[in-house]
């Protein structure tokens, strides 16, 4: 009986030890093109992704270039403490939160609106062209954007004020008005990206299946009807994905177009914490200050996120992940 | 009765959408005609606010100033250096990653991709990768411009599902059973299916070097090696003036105050140029793009 067993177990190892070795041979080692077809890209990422968080120590250390990552000395959550008590912290988050939720509340929907207004375009050729002209803004660069803006809004020649002024309103100097600046940054956002934004709801509008919207307008519904029974309900999961993404950024405003924009009357006003981290870190050459900040960041940015798709989840059901 | 009150609802609703989409229209599309229009214009009409919905006196004058500033065609030399060579570079990696993890056969594909995901979500952010950069001895190197973002993560992904759903498992088998390798079936199969990918990725790449300002602002000081970007920062937003030559009297300062809008005006259109001409035949490859990514969203 003990034989027996013994055996039986010797002779299943055996087996899965070939089985073992078949399977490396066949599946790794015939496939080592395909590792080398990955390394280059993962090296990259190794580097360009993974030391950096190496590096990240320095948010709790005293860093000196002359001492290296490694050698300089702890000082554990001194910094973070510091910045915590800072009289810039509360601004900062203030500002950071407000400009990211105006830009939700106002670029979420429009998008959505976009689609569904072009969906039910019966003119195919006006339908594209909207289309091609809505789109283009999406490609223009964050410098020539902020440029844009800056003649636009200026004080004297800007178009903006010649309309102004034809209606007989009094011209606006908008770039001295800090309490202007995070709605020039989310209305010239919702102009660059509402396009763009669209194309995913289109997509996902025109794979909603035709019997539905046949069924419906056999039994008398309106298009308004449609849309509010039949398409919203199907572009919902797509929302409710990029509503969590939005969110999940809730403490993330582009540093390109806000540095660019801003100037020393708006500062107040528009300083986030991605503008703030560049100027102690690089201009004042405070390292470890800067990257506690950033550091602080990131973690607060991924807790919403991982949040934010656990509590869909549980409603909805959907998720990121 | 019931039939014609939903038909006049819908009548309602077909001019609404008509409504909407026209002034969608109009906000986008306005402001970048008037750019086209003041960049054209006599500078004195544009300051004083004559332009609105035509062109006045025509000049070319802004443009001519433009071609004469050195600093446009070092930006523009520099730029298109950075952008062909990266996005060489950017195409060729992604790709190769993007079939490898494509591969269900591939022993470790889930670990990969958690190695790459996770870089989406967390990293070491602006300092550390600066000391990494400066330890590397790519600080003022124009290698800096053509190697930071030569993986997007993002375009990996699309790249993978695109993979997974053009290139079959029979066609994978039929080719080896004819003794073809991994190497060879990449190379002389799975490429020249792809053409479509290979377009999306190398516009998106090409798209993101040509925009490319933040890498430069950090890492880039000589002006030599400045991208077009940093150049038209200086004129946009800094307000530094084109062709600064001959400017020791006061006329020249006077004359360059007044046609120092004009001028803006046409370097936006300058430097948008290769994108304004491109923009509309290359514009489906953008869509395809967004719906690529969108199966995975």
């Amino acid at each position: 009986m003990m034989n027996n067993t013994n055996a039986l177990s010797a002779r299943s190892e055996i087996r899965q030890s070939n089985k073992f070795s078949h399977y490396f041979k066949t599946k790794i080692l015939n496939n080592y093109v395909l590792y080398l077809f990955a390394l280059p890209a993962l090296v990259y990422i190794f580097i360009f992704n993974y030391i950096p968080i190496y590096g990240l120590q320095i948010a709790f250390k005293d860093f000196k270039t002359g001492l290296g990552i490694w050698g300089s000395p702890w000082v554990g959550f001194k910094h973070f403490s510091y910045f915590f008590q800072s009289i810039q912290f509360w601004n900062l988050i203030y500002n950071t939160i407000a400009i990211q939720l105006y830009q939700i509340i106002v670029g979420f929907p429009v998008p959505i609106i976009l689609a569904l207004a072009l969906h039910y375009c019966t003119s195919q050729k006006y339908k594209k062209f909207v289309q091609t002209v809505t789109y283009a803004p999406h490609f223009i660069s964050v410098v020539v954007m902020v440029g844009m803006i800056l003649v636009f809004l200026s004080p004297n020649s800007g178009i903006v004020n010649t309309l102004l002024k034809y209606i007989g309103l009094e011209p606006i100097h908008f770039m001295a008005k800090p309490h202007l600046f995070k709605t020039i940054y989310v209305f010239s956002g919702v102009w660059q990206n509402a396009g763009w934004g669209s194309i995913i709801y289109i997509a996902t509008l025109a794979g909603v299946g035709t019997e539905m919207h046949e069924a419906a307008i056999i039994d008398g519904a309106s298009k308004l009807q449609r849309v509010w029974y039949i398409d919203i309900p199907s572009i919902l999961p797509t929302m409710i994905v990029l509503l969590i993404l939005n969110l999940g950024s809730l403490m993330s405003v582009g540093f390109e177009k806000t540095f660019l924009l801003q100037n020393d009357i708006v500062l107040e006003k528009s300083e986030v914490i991605s503008t703030y981290v560049y100027k102690i870190g690089l201009l004042q050459a405070n390292y470890s200050y800067s990257t506690a900040i950033g550091l602080f960041n990131n973690v607060i940015n991924c807790t919403i996120l991982l949040t934010v798709n656990k509590l869909s989840k549980k409603v909805t059901k959907l998720g990121l992940f | 009765m019931i039939f014609s009150r939903t038909s006049r609802a819908d009548i309602a609703f077909d001019i609404i959408i008509y409504i909407l989409l026209t002034i969608a229209l109009l906000v986008v599309a306005y402001p970048l005609i008037f750019i086209v229009l003041a960049s054209i214009s006599n500078p004195d009409a544009v300051n004083s606010g004559q332009v609105v919905l035509f062109p006045k006196d025509i000049s070319f004058e802004s443009y001519k100033r433009i071609f004469s500033d050195v600093r446009i065609w070092i930006g523009y030399r520099n730029t298109i250096i950075y952008t062909a060579v990266g996005t060489f570079f950017n195409v060729a990696l992604t790709l190769m990653i993007g079939y490898s993890v494509s591969r269900k056969d591939l022993v470790g594909r889930k670990l990969i991709m958690n190695v790459l995901i996770f870089t989406m979500y967390f990293g070491g952010g602006l300092i550390p990768t600066y000391i990494l950069v400066r330890d590397l001895g790519l600080r003022n190197n124009p290698l800096v411009m053509v190697i930071l973002g030569a993986v997007s993560v993002y375009n990996i992904i699309i790249t993978r599902t695109f993979f997974e759903s053009t290139i079959s498992n029979e066609l994978l088998e039929a080719a080896f059973i004819d003794g073809c390798g991994n190497g060879i079936f990449f190379f002389k199969i799975v490429l020249p299916l792809s053409k479509a990918i290979i377009a999306v990725l190398t516009i998106y790449y090409a798209v993101g070097h040509w925009n490319q300002f933040f890498n430069a602002l950090i890492y880039i000081t000589q002006k030599k090696y400045f991208p077009l970007q940093l150049y038209l920062r200086d004129i946009l937003i800094a307000n530094q003036m084109v062709s600064t030559d001959g400017m020791n009297d006061v006329d020249a300062l006077i004359e360059m105050q007044r046609i120092a809008e004009t001028i803006k005006y046409g370097v936006i259109i300058v430097s948008s140029l290769p994108m304004l001409i491109l923009y509309p035949t290359l514009q489906r490859f953008f869509v395809k793009g967004v719906m690529i990514g969108a199966v995975k969203g």
